[in-house]
């Protein structure tokens, strides 16, 4: 930390460790006004007459839910959708949070709106109800890529979503980008990229197009449809992070920046392995060493949740070893890295680990260990779960885990 | 059973698929007056009595009683023929059991070129042939043609023909009167000594190696003390019987006779095929002729993909090699692949069962090298040596020349691809030695062939040049001095010994092209770039590079999903354990056989 006063940049170390004893709340909101053909999350389209009965079961579910032993440091609004709820529903879930779960005073309040539903009215009323970030779903600045992407929204009303965000009084404005589209090129990504910047953003996201199995873009793909180029993809991902670090947005994980003081508490919270509620229909939580899940079907998760029922349909305890390197594949996203700790000695210490480091992938330092060349991301962490127990009576890793419903 | 009743021996030579085994099945019905019901319960009541007596039935040889038109009961050996086999040594060794032979050709697809081989080798053992018409029944079936085919090709008289639908049964009464009626009876002298040939074996969990014999003259006895001639082993004949398909116990086989012999001996290889059984206290003065030690004529390096399964691919190879004779292999130790075998194989379609069989049977994940072949190197000294794979292949220096087994080629073909055949034998370093037209439809082209060229993918593309329409067989044909150079490959610039390969001078330039081509697709992209070469001693002939992986990470936030984040990972990793090591670049299993499809343009 700092000893000015002035808040730590987005990647400093102790902000990213301190956060592993920080809590979280996750809250789904499944709601789209039409499913992007790429996206593989718990979402509907066209069910908005659900809303009422949805907020109602979110509600019911929050008040059924023992709190976590200290208040909550960060609520997160992710969908979906969450800009297609009124705001007086997002209103009603926070007070029920305040009520049941305490939210501390300075806790990040974050809400992921589209453009298209980003009006004066709803962005005062979501201010004036506790929200104090808004990551923003623009995607893109590019005509072409929004169409090919299934967007709802205009290049100049993601502008314009920003530029009201900015005038509502959020403390904390985020952009989500998306790179890679294959009608994309790659002087329109840095134009992209550079209009994001251009109006002063505090945060931002850059995502990799990814295809994802059982998505229309996955079944047109497998018919012969161009598909996103890595080798095209790793060059808008280095010319997003040169020129949003050149902007003062600091890469502080794998896709995201900010600006000193606006890293996203609620995932530095999930990837320093601190605990999360999760409410919501496909909502995941981490509480008490358990990884767990609701059902993900909107009308299973309402039908449990009204009839007194749980909406968890899975979860997954890891023995101490799996934790282990649980905790340092999720830490390597993080620009900051993790402290080496057993997992990290153990990486170090195997042929593949010591191949990461001579191909200048992997990098210790100063008791943590970092990921250089985040574009090989993966192929740290599969190295990492590949390690063996360094004592056997440890485990093996593996994990029990319930069967989880069909996706809906 | 009547044992003094005349006896006819007779195997069918048939093409895969020109229903050889229910033709098979059809006789016995019809011999032993069995339905097919009763065929299979018969062959429970076998495995009970498998369970009882410890014995395997493998009907390689069944006694059928037969009574003809004339009234009088005829004893019918039907010898089978190995059903896959690279070389016909092994069908020649049936065939010396018997005094006829059934060719049997499917009516519609007309004469194939291995059962044209095994036809002509019938003929020269001195066999009586009956040539048959199978699937006369079905409406593409056209007899008169390929009645005519077989008349140009062995001279028979189209009327001699036979017409069966092995199917429905028809014809088949006409067959079997034709076997005791054309087929001369066995001759041999009981008086004299003994003298069987064993024309096939296997082994058995229980029984240990159960020969199959045919008895030329004398006899054999249960108890009989018994002399293999070629093997030089001394054993005593625990039981000798018949199968009916049941293994039935004799007191002995005399002249004519054939049936199943137990010794108790359990390792196959010493009783080989081919070998003469003779009595020890009154041996014959010469064995049968045509004994030939199995030779294996393809060599292939066989590691395990991950090396702490050395030890269980010895034991697989080991039991394999119980129950084929043929099966050679020594321990061999690549750099690139640490430790495995060398084995040898007949042919390539040795080497495919065996393949499959360790990794099906013996659940081994392996790495087959590309197949070699045996070269004969003459060194500056005068001497020479047998050279089975490519990493012992003296430099040019230590060299004086290379000689290459080469194959006698046999293939038919409709005649409209008859350019293209000849065409892709020329590709491969063929010399026409000869070629007929056996209809003005088909045409047998005959050529003298290097193995290796075989060896290299040959089969599939003459398949698909003539749409899978041709057919092929070959036999060992000596040796040719040929200019053959080692073609070796450099991954990351450090040699690999598994890619390497010996090729014609000629040919070497394409073959390094399309193999480090070839590479580059199969090699997935590390973290560093991979310069791959095929280089001639130390001159670099070709050149590719696989380019250094740069996006390997799925950037996207899964909303606190955690588990499905590291499943997909730990799914990712599985599919790496597919890849073996090599220096500091991950190979798949599958790039290691592409040096077979080089060829394939």
């Amino acid at each position: 930390m700092t000893t000015d006063g002035a808040p730590p940049p987005a990647d400093d170390p102790g902000l990213s460790d301190a956060a592993a004893g920080m809590v979280a709340a996750y809250v789904h909101v499944p709601f789209c006004r039409r499913v992007c053909p790429y996206c593989d999350f718990a979402v509907v389209a066209g069910r908005e007459e659900l809303a009422a009965r949805y907020v109602d079961a979110l509600v019911a579910e929050i008040e059924a839910t023992p709190p976590l032993d200290r208040p909550l440091d960060a609520v997160a609004f992710g969908g979906g959708t969450p800009s297609r709820l009124p705001a007086a529903a997002v209103s009603r879930v926070l007070e029920a949070l305040r009520a049941v779960h305490r939210v501390a005073p300075d806790a990040e309040v974050s809400l992921e709106a589209n453009p298209e539903d980003w009006t004066p009215s709803l962005a005062g009323a979501l201010a004036d109800a506790g929200v104090d970030r808004v990551s923003l779903g623009v995607q893109s600045f590019d005509a072409g890529v929004l169409e090919w992407l299934g967007r709802a929204h205009t290049p100049e009303q993601g502008a314009a979503a920003v530029a009201e965000a900015r005038r509502a009084g959020f403390r904390s404005v985020s952009v989500d980008l998306i790179f890679g589209s294959p009608v994309e090129s790659h002087a329109s990504w840095q134009q992209s990229v550079a209009a994001a910047i251009g109006l002063e953003i505090d945060h931002l996201s850059c995502y990799a197009l990814t295809v994802e199995p059982g998505t229309p873009l996955s079944r047109s793909v497998r018919a012969g449809a161009p598909s996103p180029d890595p080798d095209a993809q790793a060059d808008r991902y280095e010319a997003a992070w040169e020129a949003a670090g050149a902007a003062g947005l600091q890469r502080y994980e794998t896709s995201n920046a900010a600006r000193p003081g606006h890293a996203c508490v609620y995932n530095l919270v999930t990837w320093a392995g601190g605990e999360y509620q999760g409410f919501g229909n496909g909502a995941h939580r981490h509480v008490g060493g358990i990884r767990s899940w609701n059902v993900r079907r909107v009308d299973r998760y309402l039908e449990r949740v009204e009839t007194g029922g749980r909406a968890t349909s899975g979860e997954e305890r890891l023995d101490a070893w799996g934790r282990e390197q649980e905790r340092l594949v999720l830490g390597l996203r993080r620009a900051s890295g993790a402290v080496i700790g057993e997992a990290g000695s153990a990486l170090l210490d195997s042929p593949e680990g010591a191949r990461l480091v001579a191909a200048g992938v992997l990098a210790a330092g100063g008791g943590r260990l970092r990921v250089a060349r985040p574009l090989l991301g993966d192929a740290v962490a599969r190295a990492v779960l590949g390690l063996d127990p360094p004592d056997p009576s440890a485990g093996d890793g593996t994990l029990r885990a319930e069967p989880r419903e069909p996706a809906g | 059973m009547n044992a003094s009743a005349p006896i006819r021996n007779f195997s069918i030579i048939a093409h895969i698929d020109h229903g050889k085994s229910t033709l098979a099945d059809r006789l016995l019905e019809r011999v032993g007056a069995l339905s097919a019901r009763e065929m299979r319960d018969q062959v429970l009541d076998s495995m009970d009595l498998e369970r009882e007596r410890g014995i395997t039935i493998k009907a390689q040889a069944v006694r059928l009683t037969y009574r003809a038109a004339d009234g009088r009961d005829y004893l019918l050996n039907l010898i089978d023929t190995p059903g896959h086999v690279d070389f016909s040594y092994e069908v020649s060794r049936s065939l010396a059991a018997c005094e006829g032979a059934v060719l049997l050709v499917d009516a519609a697809q007309g004469v194939e070129a291995q059962t044209l081989a095994n036809a002509y080798l019938a003929v020269e053992s001195g066999l009586e042939i009956i040539p048959v018409l199978n699937k006369t029944d079905l409406p593409a079936a056209e007899p008169d043609r390929v009645a005519g085919e077989l008349a140009s090709v062995l001279g028979v008289d189209p009327t001699e023909v036979i017409r069966v639908s092995a199917k429905t049964g028809a014809g088949v009464d006409d067959l079997l009167e034709a076997i005791v009626h054309r087929l001369p009876p066995p001759v041999g002298d009981p008086e004299a000594p003994l003298r069987a040939l064993v024309f096939d074996s296997y082994y058995d969990t229980y029984r240990g190696v159960v020969c199959y014999l045919r008895v030329r003259d004398g006899r054999i006895s249960t108890g009989d003390r018994l002399r293999f001639m070629a093997a030089a082993e001394t054993l005593d004949a625990d039981e000798a019987g018949v199968l009916t398909p049941k293994a039935v116990p004799v007191a002995s086989l005399g002249p004519g006779e054939v049936g199943y012999l137990i010794t108790g001996v359990k390792e196959i290889d010493r009783l080989r095929v081919g070998d003469t059984v003779t009595r020890a206290d009154r041996p014959a003065e010469a064995p049968l002729p045509g004994y030939r030690e199995p030779k294996p004529m393809v060599f292939s390096g066989l590691f395990p993909t991950d090396g702490d399964d050395f030890e269980r691919l010895r034991e697989a190879l080991e039991k394999l090699r119980l129950n084929d004779a043929a099966l050679v292999y020594e321990p061999e130790t690549s750099r690139a692949l640490g430790f495995g075998f060398r084995c040898g194989f007949l042919g390539l379609l040795h080497m495919e069962i065996v393949r499959e069989r360790l990794e099906r049977e013996y659940d081994l994940d392996l790495v087959t090298t590309a197949p070699s072949v045996a070269f004969r190197v003459v060194l500056p000294n005068g001497s020479e040596r047998e050279v089975r794979s490519p990493q012992d292949l003296p430099d040019e220096a230590g060299r004086l020349e290379i000689h290459e087994p080469i194959l006698r080629v046999m293939v038919i073909t409709p005649a409209d691809y008859t350019g293209t055949v000849m065409e892709l034998l020329q590709q491969h370093r063929g010399e026409m030695s000869g070629m007929q037209y056996l209809t003005p439809e088909r045409v047998e082209l005959d050529y003298r062939v290097p193995l290796a060229e075989i060896v290299f993918g040959f089969f599939d593309q003459l398949k698909s040049r003539t749409r899978g329409y041709a057919s092929l067989d070959y036999e060992p044909d000596g040796y040719r001095r040929s200019d053959l150079v080692r073609v070796d490959l450099l991954l990351n610039s450090v040699t690999v010994d598994a890619f390497s390969a010996i090729v014609h001078r000629d040919k070497a330039y394409h073959y390094g092209k399309r193999l480090t081509e070839k590479l580059r697709e199969v090699i997935p992209r590390q973290l560093f770039d991979v310069p791959i070469q095929a280089a001639i001693g130390s001159r670099v002939i070709a050149r590719e590079t696989v380019k250094a992986r740069r996006k390997d990470v799925i950037a996207k936030c899964y909303g606190g999903d955690v588990t499905r984040k590291r499943k997909l990972l730990e799914r990712q990793k599985e599919g790496k354990r597919r890849l073996k090591m090599v220096g500091r670049v991950e190979v798949p299993q599958e790039a290691f056989i592409s040096v077979l499809q080089v060829d394939d343009d």
